[in-house]
């Protein structure tokens, strides 16, 4: 029935001509920021951005700084895979990065190997009892804080009616001091070869891209998706409509918590150590990601494609400054600019998108 | 004037007693007492703020009642949520529409009771061609134009978005429908085909409460016309057996209804 060329009652519509897909503007986004780094580049450093120009390898592209780019932002985009889900439904997370560090000290702890070097693990949490435990223990202790802490956010806000905004603020104080007090803010390290292996190499590029993969699926072809979208789009119609919407709130905020934990499980797998301080300012650099892309702050619009796109130009443009050689205040600057800049961006999209109706 | 014969219980469809709603002090809805027989198509008038709309979402559960009992289908109901007084039997249009904006129309004909391929609990897939085709299917009855259900809700006029919500109504088998000012933002044709819904819905027997502004309209449709003035019934009309004139007088207040003396 998409197919056809006539609507209902006589009038008729040209299937081919759709409307664009938001996330095109995303993209096209994305290609100009890059062809700029490379105008500038070449222009001025004398050096290609993206494109190798070394002779001694053989390859089209400059692959060390692509994998930069796309290593050093999925882990943020495995949380913002979840702030995502969150923004449609009209809410948001600002717990995710203390979620994160938490969760990294706690599922660490269950990670540590007995012996380092034949001596004794100098940074032991627990006993004899926690050590060279399989990997799946870490795991789970580690997706059972995300958990936890997605539901408590969760039961607030669909229950007490406190504001998102508040109840995860509170959530994120809450979770950093936890992960300060859980070693007395001692780095938590040694971690087992089969923890050890879950953010090796690129695997949190694999584990980033299969999450965002999934997501988009199940909130594309499920219920889940559908309702996800309706509550952000009209509580009130939602609730009438007969979706139990604070039961999904809460499943919603739930499955944020549980994606910010394997954040935290790839990040402390892939730097060998745990820190109280480990994810500081994530949720902020996640919820650029998904604005970038497109995600309303109103909620119920934009897609996980367009978060994905977003983390890539989040990426290309850290990765860019690197490469005109701007130090890292200007960085932390420049990310200020962004977050901003996509913030007045989606509220110029929504006074736009309201104009039209 | 029609007489309410109370005894006969057995063709009642919906019968509400007392019922009542205060929202804090404003006392928006008090000690109504209506009754629905099968098959009757009832129409609820008055004033702007009369209450019409707070009678309806008390039935439907939208709101909790301050007091009251509602009898649907011949047992004494009180809803959790609108989901069970759909579950139950009773399609509403709500006055101020209950779409979602961001979806197309399957998705808001569907909201709250998706088709699905597999049932895997709140992940369950959705059969999004069934629901188009059905959706295609229940719009051409319906008479609207729409140039592409799959559309958001937000690209479409008033009076679009006004027949998918009475679609949605439509769509569904119901014991009962209750529709609140469903022409009031419709053009002269599209007024028309809802009229047609509910001739249709007479036709095969199926009740309904409609809340209109519109005399004619009631008139031309209704059995009974119910009349609503400061949150009470003041009066029970037949259609056949009164006038315009004389509903306006019930509205403004200029005349209340033997059995509702006490109201005035
Ligand atoms: N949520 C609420 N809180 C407080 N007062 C309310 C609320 N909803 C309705 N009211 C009040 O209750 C009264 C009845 O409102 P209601 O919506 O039932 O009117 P109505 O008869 O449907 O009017 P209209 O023809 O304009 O739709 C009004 O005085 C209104 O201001
Ligand atoms: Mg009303």
């Amino acid at each position: 029935m998409a197919h056809t060329t006539h609507g209902i009652g006589g009038l008729t519509y040209d299937p081919a001509k759709k409307a664009r897909p938001p996330e095109l503007n995303v993209f096209v986004a994305l290609v100009l920021i890059v062809v700029a780094f490379e105008a500038i580049g070449r222009l001025f450093l004398g050096e290609s951005f993206l494109f190798n120009t070394r002779d001694n390898v053989d390859a089209i592209f400059n692959w060390p700084r692509l994998n930069i780019i796309i290593l050093q932002v999925s882990i943020v985009g495995i949380i913002a895979v979840g702030v995502t889900q969150v923004i449609l439904t009209g809410g948001i997370d600002l717990s995710s990065g203390s979620v994160v560090g938490a969760t990294a000290m706690i599922a660490m702890s269950f990670a540590q190997t007995a012996l380092v070097n034949g001596n004794p693990n100098p940074k032991a949490i627990f006993g004899d009892w926690a050590m060279d435990l399989p990997v799946i223990v870490p795991v789970l202790v580690g997706l059972g804080c995300g958990l936890a802490a997605g539901l408590v956010n969760g039961v607030f806000i669909a229950y007490t009616r406190i504001p998102p905004f508040i109840a995860t603020l509170g959530m994120m104080v809450f979770a950093r001091g936890l992960s300060r007090w859980w070693s007395n803010g001692n780095p938590i390290s040694f971690p087992t070869e089969g923890y050890a292996a879950i953010g090796k190499g690129m695997m949190p590029v694999l584990i980033f891209v299969l999450l965002a993969v999934l997501f988009h699926l199940i909130l594309t072809y499920t219920v889940y998706g559908k309702h996800t979208y309706a509550i952000g789009s009209n509580e009130d119609a939602a609730r009438m409509s007969g979706i139990k919407v604070n039961r999904h709130k809460v499943l919603v905020y739930s499955i944020a918590g549980m994606l910010a934990a394997i954040a935290a499980v790839v990040l402390s797998s892939k730097n060998l150590t745990a820190q109280a301080g480990m994810g500081v300012m994530y949720e902020l650099d996640a919820i650029a990601m998904a604005v970038i892309g497109g995600i309303s702050l109103k909620g119920g619009r934009g897609s996980i494609l367009g978060t994905v796109l977003g983390a890539l130009i989040f990426g290309v443009i850290i990765s860019g400054f690197t490469f005109v050689k701007l130090d890292a205040y200007y960085q932390e600057m420049v990310k200020g600019v962004i977050i901003v800049g996509a913030v007045v961006l989606d509220q110029w999209r929504q006074r736009r998108s309201s104009e039209r109706t | 004037m029609s007489e309410l014969r109370l005894h006969d219980m057995g063709d009642i469809v919906l019968e509400t007693r007392d019922l009542t709603k205060h929202y804090g002090g404003v006392h928006a809805l008090e000690g109504a007492n209506f009754i629905l027989r099968k098959g009757e198509h009832v129409a609820i008038m008055g004033d702007n703020g009369a209450g019409k709309s707070t009678f309806v979402r008390q039935i439907t559960a939208v709101e909790q009642r301050t007091r009251g009992e509602v009898v649907f289908d011949g047992r004494a109901v009180h809803f959790a949520g609108p989901l069970e007084a759909r579950e139950a039997g009773i399609e509403t249009v709500f006055q101020n529409l209950a779409l979602a904006d961001d979806l197309d129309v399957p998705s808001n004909l569907f909201l709250g009771r998706e088709k699905v391929l597999f049932n895997l609990g709140p992940f369950s897939i959705l059969d999004r061609k069934a629901m188009r085709e059905a959706t295609m299917r229940g719009l051409e009855k319906t008479g609207v134009k729409i140039p592409n259900i799959l559309n958001t809700i937000r690209n479409m006029s008033g009076g679009q978005r006004q027949c998918v919500a009475i679609a949605r109504t439509a769509a569904f088998h119901s014991k009962l429908t209750i529709m609140d000012e469903p022409t009031a933002a419709l053009g002269v044709q599209e007024t028309a085909q809802v009229e047609n819904i509910i001739r249709t819905l007479k036709k095969q027997g199926e009740p309904l409460i409609l809340i209109s502004h519109n005399m004619r309209q009631v008139f031309d449709l209704m059995d009974r016309i119910v009349v609503f003035r400061r949150g009470r019934i003041c009066a029970n009309l037949n259609v056949a057996e009164t006038n315009p004139e004389d509903v306006v007088a019930y509205i403004t207040g200029a005349k209340t209804g033997a059995e509702y003396a006490d109201v005035a």
